[in-house]
């Protein structure tokens, strides 16, 4: 074993590429969540993300295009789960469960044409001799464009949720949508917008998968990247920052274990991968025992909202 | 514009009518795909629906696939239906199933190769009982520490399925077996397996336990004070605790009967018609039972339909997979759709639209 | 036990034919054939492979063919169910492609005796109606492990390796080996991922060797995603890994290994057809065409080409085969004398390291 092969600089680089999918689908949850919905279709929004990205990309030849697309794609199938949950006030557990098989099977019926097609590649980002700084540049100044705009929307999500009136609606609703309908808000309007950035991040998430960090499309490739999507934002205790310490933590966990079996360890692989749904059960209980406000949960999560008046 | 007013009580109209009319629309919908697909739709549309129960060379074998299909889910559900009645949300089934499996095939193969009448029992209470336990901590967690258990039992199931493959590859995996992960084959070790009850139709223990579920759940819901305090507390939680009905007690024995029943379902698929824990033992049965349960209308006889229903567009799709040649992702798009439309006329069992002159709504 | 078996089942054809009788005996004017699939066709790979294989098949025949096939069918329940149907549905012969498949087509083999059913990379047979198939990706292996020895700058070469079977030990064996023979200050790495596909977490796979100086690197597992890897690192080069994945020619991917199922299905389907079927447990690879090492390219020096080109028909001749010794096991105990060749037996429950491998096989 030699453990001097690692270099820790590369490997945290690695590490943010790899969170990349699951910090934006999982910012797009937590704002979704925050709103008082609880949508379980990530995986299929990014796996239609994914495909459209895809094929957007190799039509058009741009992946920047692509990525619009891809959002585009996840905003289309998460406006479903909006209809039925805000309008038809169907339960958002199952519909969320309906969207995820939905998707899956939506997305390989337009992917048909496009196994085995190389997507347009997308540059990697030149900050010149700054990104020759031995670890800050090789951790931070090297990566695609899409890399900066997940850690900007870390930040504008943020600032939006608390610094914000915008932000501060959105709370609301999410905490207590009746007291909020009284005060005049359009509760439903505004969950459905959330649900439809929700689905857009999520979509970014996926093609960000299929045109950067594998690029190809595969049927199924999110391969579960959605439910660890789901599992962060609760690890994060809603909270954008934590949100990306988690998708760095579980994300990074793979690299790691990779990483440490080239250098020739032995690795628990199984233990090691379910230990950050370990952590972040443990979290939520050191959180909740602490006294539930603390926790950030919003309080009408999943629960579904009927103006009697 | 349209107004919704809510119905006192769930109409019975609707309740029976809305079903159907999902089951139409899906299939209206469905057909526009198949055609768009270059498949006829009518085929497609009787091959899903009509062939696995009444084509002449198909049916036989069919309709008995169809109660195994279906009693996993059914026994999942019925359990689940019950925590949901009361507000409690469960929805780690998929993690409590795979720790039954598991568990009931460690007793199964601690015993490999002896015989003995007692050691398929062991198995049953050894899959109840790992079951019970997963489900248990997301409820000592609510009890203890209010922590969500939709949070904790979700979580739960990525664990679960993390420990499955390291049993699969680990502790559990088949010595004789070339090194391939995986476990023995209890279907071939007699004393621990789920067998066929009767000749030629694959029904096995898991689709009796199925049927005693729904009957259980039935009596209980309607004549035991159980069944009343359940329901009560979904309605109107504070009367149930006016009333005397212990939280505490409710989420225990909701969340511990739903991961029981799991577990159970878990065990009963491992030992028979999978025979095996393996890798991708898990196939989503727990997520797919969340579904079932509302689709049933969380009631236990609209369960057993909505399994049945749910089973039907498996294996109806599976023969117009092959049939038609048609590719296994339109038939997940066939079955989100079909959950979609049921799942949106929901809304008129228990509201009624009204037609209304605009105003500031 | 098997050849055992296979004179049996030949005897009770004969016997069939003595008596006038049996429809399966006599060959058949037209044949449906079903393809049981363990993943979508659109996963590129190993899926993807098998059913080109299909058409390949239905190429040859034409009419006299029809063929059926179910994808993405889960390896415990739903299996033997599917199976069943696909025999009640009239299906002359069955071919199950995955490993998972073994214990569900045996036991419906039972009840449909007049069926054939064709397990891949397998050993059951139970019944007389069932054979099994595999092919020898390891002679693929020497030819690209040769290409690696000599095309590596660093001397580190990688191996993302699926699951720790022996097949995939036959594969790691055999790029090492020949590696070495050509280059001795190689060294190799193995990672295994425990999936055979996954793209994000191969790409995590393919990264991490390249981060710890890997240039060459070959993989079990079926995606593209290590290939794109190799092209964003830039000096990195790969192969193709089931398919051809020429998308990524001519360098990163500097030659590929093909799996190529039709020769084995035509043959099949053939003897069916002619009435010449028999139960057999088939291992073949280059000489039979069901192992096609794809194009190699322009990326590789002309003279290193030639030398791989030079493998490739000495292993399709018969004249080399790949574990020819000496050979020592990793612990340095002697496996193979000079000049012996590996038997089947060995190879198929291959559980250990040659020489020079470093690090255990996971337990």
């Amino acid at each position: 074993m030699d453990l001097s092969a690692i270099n820790p600089a590369v490997l945290f680089a690695s590490l943010i590429v790899a969170a990349t999918p699951i910090l934006l689908a999982g910012l797009g949850e937590l704002v979704v969540e925050k709103a008082g919905v609880l949508n379980l279709g990530v995986e299929g929004m990014m796996i239609v993300g994914a495909i459209c990205g895809f094929a957007v990309a190799v039509g058009t030849g741009s992946p920047a295009l692509g990525f619009i697309g891809g959002a585009v794609g996840g905003a289309a199938l998460s406006l479903i789960f909006g209809l039925l949950t805000q309008y038809l006030l169907a339960n958002q557990v199952a519909t969320g469960l309906a969207l995820t098989l939905f998707g899956l099977g939506f997305s390989a019926l337009i992917g048909q044409g496009y196994v085995g097609i190389k997507p347009p590649m997308t540059e990697r980002l030149s900050f010149g001799p700054l990104s020759d700084i031995p670890g800050l540049g090789t951790i931070l100044l090297r990566h695609d464009l899409m890399v900066y705009v997940a850690l900007i929307a870390v930040v504008a999500i943020w600032y939006v949720l608390n610094r914000t009136r915008l932000g501060l609606i959105l709370r609301a609703v999410g905490e207590n949508h009746d007291a909020a309908h009284a005060l005049g808000y359009k509760v439903v309007r505004i969950r459905l917008l959330a649900i439809l950035f929700g689905g857009a991040m999520a979509g970014l998430g996926g093609a960000y998968l299929s045109l950067i960090r594998v690029p190809m499309w595969t049927v199924g490739m999110t391969s579960g990247a959605g439910w660890i999507a789901l599992a962060l934002v609760v690890f994060a205790a809603w909270r954008p920052g934590r949100l990306l310490l988690g998708a760095w933590l579980f994300g990074g966990i793979t690299a790691l274990q990779l990483n440490l079996q080239v250098a020739g360890a032995r690795v628990p692989v199984e233990y090691l991968q379910m230990s950050p749904y370990v952590i972040t059960i443990l979290v939520l209980v050191i959180m909740s025992a602490k006294g539930g406000r603390a926790l950030g949960a919003p309080a009408a999560l999943g629960r579904s909202f009927h103006a009697t008046h | 514009m349209i107004r919704l007013e809510k119905r006192p009580t769930p109409s019975r109209f609707w309740v029976a009518a809305t079903p159907l009319i999902a089951v139409v629309l899906t299939m209206i919908a469905g057909g526009i795909m198949f055609a768009i697909l270059g498949k006829n739709p009518f085929d497609a549309i009787r091959i899903i629906f009509w062939d696995p129960l009444f084509d002449p060379n198909m049916s036989a074998y069919s309709r008995p696939q169809l109660l195994v299909k279906a009693a996993p889910l059914i026994l999942i559900a019925i359990g689940l239906s019950l925590g949901f009645r009361a507000g409690i949300w469960n929805i780690g089934a998929e993690g409590q199933y795979i720790i039954g499996a598991i568990c009931g095939a460690a007793v199964g193969l601690a015993f490999y190769p002896a015989a003995g009448w007692y050691i398929f029992p062991l198995m049953v209470i050894a899959g109840a009982l790992g079951g019970f336990l997963w489900a248990m901590i997301p409820a000592m967690l609510r009890t203890f520490f209010n922590t969500s258990e939709i949070l904790v039992s979700l979580l739960l199931v990525y664990v679960a399925q993390a420990l499955l493959a390291a049993m699969a590859l680990g502790r559990l995996r088949n010595p004789e077996g070339g090194g391939f992960p995986g476990s023995r084959n209890l279907a071939q070790y007699p004393a621990a397996s789920n067998p066929e009850l009767f000749a030629g139709t694959g029904i096995h223990w898991g689709v009796v336990a199925a049927f005693i579920a729904v009957i259980a759940a039935y009596v209980m819901l309607q004549r035991h004070i159980l069944g009343f305090n359940i329901k009560l507390t979904g309605q109107a939680p504070r009367a149930a605790r006016f009333s005397g009905v212990s939280p505490v007690a409710l989420v225990l024995i909701c969340m511990g009967t739903s991961g029981a029943l799991a577990g159970l379902a878990g065990m009963f698929e491992v030992a028979g018609p999978s025979g095996k824990i393996s890798i991708d033992f898990a196939s989503g049965y727990g997520f797919t039972a969340i579904i079932v349960a509302f689709l049933g209308r969380l009631n236990p006889i609209g369960i057993l339909l909505a399994g049945l229903l749910m089973a039907l567009t498996y294996i109806g799709g599976e023969l117009a997979q092959f049939m038609l040649g048609l590719p296994k992702a339109s038939i997940q798009a066939f079955q989100g759709m079909l959950l979609f439309f049921l799942l949106a006329l929901d809304l008129l069992s228990n509201y009624r639209p009204r037609l209304v002159k605009r105003e500031g709504a | 036990m098997m050849f055992r078996r296979t004179l049996l089942a030949s005897a009770a054809l004969g016997l069939g034919l003595a008596f006038g009788g049996a429809a399966a005996a006599a060959g058949m004017d037209k044949v449906k054939a079903c393809f049981v699939y363990v993943g979508p066709i659109g996963d590129g790979g190993w899926t993807f492979q098998h059913d080109q294989g299909r058409l390949d098949a239905m190429a040859e025949f034409g009419d006299k063919l029809e063929t059926m096939y179910q994808e993405s069918v889960p390896e415990g329940a739903d299996a033997e169910r599917v199976l069943t149907q696909m025999a009640l549905s009239g299906c002359n012969i069955v071919f199950t492609t995955s490993f998972g498949y073994m214990d569900p087509t045996n036991t419906v083999a039972a009840k449909f005796p007049n069926v054939k059913f064709e397990h891949a990379t397998g050993y059951k047979r139970d019944h007389a109606n069932v054979s099994t198939y595999d092919a020898r990706f390891y002679e693929g292996r020497a030819v690209i492990g040769h290409i690696a020895g000599k095309m590596t700058k660093s001397n580190k070469i990688g191996y993302i390796g699926s699951f720790p079977i022996p097949e995939v030990i036959q594969g790691i064996n055999s790029y090492f080996l020949h590696a070495r023979k050509v280059n001795p200050d190689v060294e190799l790495s193995v990672v295994w991922a425990y999936t055979w596909f996954d793209p994000a977490k191969e790409a995590d796979a393919a990264k991490a060797l390249i981060e710890q100086g890997v240039d060459v690197i070959a993989a079990h597992t079926d995606s593209t995603a290590p290939l794109a890897e190799a092209q964003k690192a830039g000096n990195v080069v790969g192969f193709g890994q089931a398919s051809d994945m020429a998308a990524y020619k001519p360098s990163p991917r500097v030659a590929s290994i093909i799996d190529n199922w039709g020769p084995y299905y035509i043959k099949r389907i053939g003897a069916l057809l002619d009435g010449t079927y028999e139960q057999t447990a088939s291992w073949a690879g280059m000489p039979e065409g069901e192992v096609v090492i794809g194009e190699i390219t322009e990326a590789v020096p002309a003279d290193v080409k030639a030398e791989a080109e030079a493998m490739i028909a000495a292993i399709t001749d018969g004249s080399y085969h790949p574990f020819t010794g000496p050979i020592k096991k990793q612990d340095g105990s002697d496996w193979l004398k000079e000049g012996e060749v590996a038997d089947d037996g060995t190879l198929a429950g291959m559980m250990f390291y040659v020489e020079g491998i470093k690090g255990d096989i996971p337990k």
